[in-house]
């Protein structure tokens, strides 16, 4: 069974139902993107997951715990990085995170060592006294991975973390990432709209109105659709208006490649 | 106790804050002193022929304190909704609290910053030639403190409804204003038209007012005077207070309980 189970699921609201009955399941110690455009149910499944807000039908299991029967369970299996920053600013960089370690009941003990390791780890170790209002749009979202490690969850919810963040610190969130993975056999749920970012994830599930259109590997997505890339790949899935044009600018392209093999 | 510890955590939160935000600090002050000074000052002639009994200033006075503890529980709860627009909130409902103990941080929290900064205005109290000792400001802060426990839980059940601030200022005028002047902090509701006399009664201030101006008036003041300006003996003060605190608390837990 899946570290992350999801059966069905079901949100509508009261004008309209985001999430259509979608199913899968995440491995331990995966890297699963979530991809979509905007509007397709991505952060809505990302906020049933994390027990935000309840589905209207199907079920879902993190870590072997009913998201709706064990609240409190799934809540201690994840950590997550908001789309939107989440920290205080008014509260240093240390104090952000003893305040996470305490509400997830560490002791005293436990969490001066974690929040040293977890600090490390994200390269903020000499900021720590320093108050998060005075930190850059990378640090913080450094801060926010390093406190949703704090409580050793499970899983790691990322939504978007690389959103509005320049090409250097991008690359430095997702070593962080490669690194959590593979020293910590962290499983790690991500959404991002950076096509090119979706290559580094292990599986890649494409959702688009409310529904899984798509769930494969990177290279098989790209061999199945016969497109280079993920993005030629998303846009051939989900981009309908966008696909006509793409497609017939492709369709050109292979033409023209075709007509020159002849030659 | 994890329960504790969730309560605890987001009560030195709530204080941390207030403390380092000096801005704060020092307005909170600035509005009791103005009503004082220009209220009480300004009607303190004209009311002195009428038939109140006490120098307008000293009747005053314990009102000021109340509305002074009732302003500072309120913006310390409603700092909610500006957690919810900041995020901080999604931090809070994602950790694995019950909801109770997210509401007792924030009420207990704002209770504290509240209580504190209204002792503050006893330094007042040789200026406008009331004496007190240490029992009486004993006896003063357990009414801060219920008093305040009881507005910041309505403003948690009022954060917990509203979603943004955009709404504030009218809640400001709709709510907040009319519960200072229907509190009898200005004037003695016990001659105040009937129907006003019955929306006081729903105003938890009414009772802290009333409650303070008896604590503080009470060893200077002649009882049948006193009895004239006040409305129900102190003990029906803390019953009042205590059951709209609990209904306020009750609801705003279930408030936060509620998901989409």
């Amino acid at each position: 069974m899946g570290i992350i189970e999801v059966k069905k699921l079901t949100k509508q609201f009261k004008d309209a139902k985001a999430v259509k009955g979608i199913s899968f399941s995440v491995e331990e110690g995966e890297i699963f993107g979530f991809l979509g455009p905007n509007g397709a149910g991505k952060s809505t499944t990302i906020n049933i997951l994390s027990t935000l807000i309840t589905p209207t039908g199907g079920s879902a299991k993190i870590n072997g715990f009913d998201i709706e029967k064990e609240t409190d369970e799934v809540r201690k299996s994840i950590g997550l990085v908001f789309q939107d920053p989440s920290l205080d600013e008014r509260l240093t960089a240390e104090e952000n995170l003893i305040f996470h370690a305490r509400l997830y009941g560490l002791k005293k003990k436990e969490y001066i060592k974690r929040i040293a390791e977890v600090l490390k780890l994200v390269d903020l170790t000499e900021k720590k006294d320093n108050l998060v209002k005075s930190f850059s749009g990378g640090m913080k979202r450094r801060l926010e991975i390093a406190r949703g490690l704090t409580h050793y969850p499970r899983v790691l919810f990322l939504d978007e973390p690389t959103l509005g963040l320049d090409p250097q610190t991008r690359f430095n969130i997702w070593e962080y990432v490669l690194k959590l993975r593979k020293e910590h056999k962290m499983t790690i749920f991500m959404t991002t709209h950076y096509m090119q970012e979706a290559e580094y994830c292990d599986r890649i599930a494409i959702i688009d109105s409310g529904k899984i259109i798509a769930l494969d590997t990177p290279a098989q997505l790209k061999r199945l659709v016969g497109k280079n890339s993920i993005e030629e790949v998303f846009l051939q899935l989900t981009g309908r208006k966008i696909r006509e044009e793409e497609a017939s600018t492709q369709e050109q392209f292979r033409n023209q490649i075709m007509a020159h093999r002849r030659r | 106790m994890h329960f504790i510890q969730a309560v605890t955590t987001i009560w030195e939160r709530e204080v941390k804050r207030y403390g380092r935000d000096r801005a704060r600090l020092v307005s909170t002050f600035f509005q009791p002193i103005m009503f004082l000074v220009i209220f009480g000052s300004g009607l303190r002639n004209p009311l002195s022929a009428g038939g109140l009994g006490v120098d307008y200033l000293k009747f005053m006075y314990p009102g000021i304190i109340a509305m002074n503890v009732m302003g500072i529980a309120f913006f310390s709860s409603i700092s909610t909704v500006w957690d919810r627009e900041f995020g901080f909130l999604k931090e809070i409902l994602v950790a694995p609290v019950p909801r109770s103990a997210i509401v007792l941080g924030k009420a207990l929290g704002a209770t504290t910053i509240a209580s504190v900064q209204a002792l503050v205005l006893l330094i007042l109290a040789p200026f406008i030639k009331v004496s007190i000792d240490p029992r009486t400001v004993f006896h003063l802060f357990v009414f801060m403190l219920l008093l305040s426990f009881a507005i910041s839980a309505m403003s948690l059940v009022i954060a917990s409804i509203m979603k943004t601030m955009e709404s504030f200022g009218v809640l400001m005028q709709l709510f907040i204003f009319p519960m200072f002047f229907l509190s009898g902090a200005f004037f003695p509701l016990t001659t105040a038209p009937h129907w006003m006399q019955i929306i006081s009664r729903i105003n938890p201030l009414t009772y802290g007012v009333d409650s303070m101006r008896q604590i503080l008036l009470a060893p200077q003041t002649d009882p049948a005077v006193l009895t004239k300006i006040t409305l129900q003996p102190i003990y029906l003060n803390v019953i009042s207070l205590a059951i709209f605190a609990m209904i306020m608390i009750s609801i705003s837990i279930v408030n936060f309980r509620k998901k989409d």
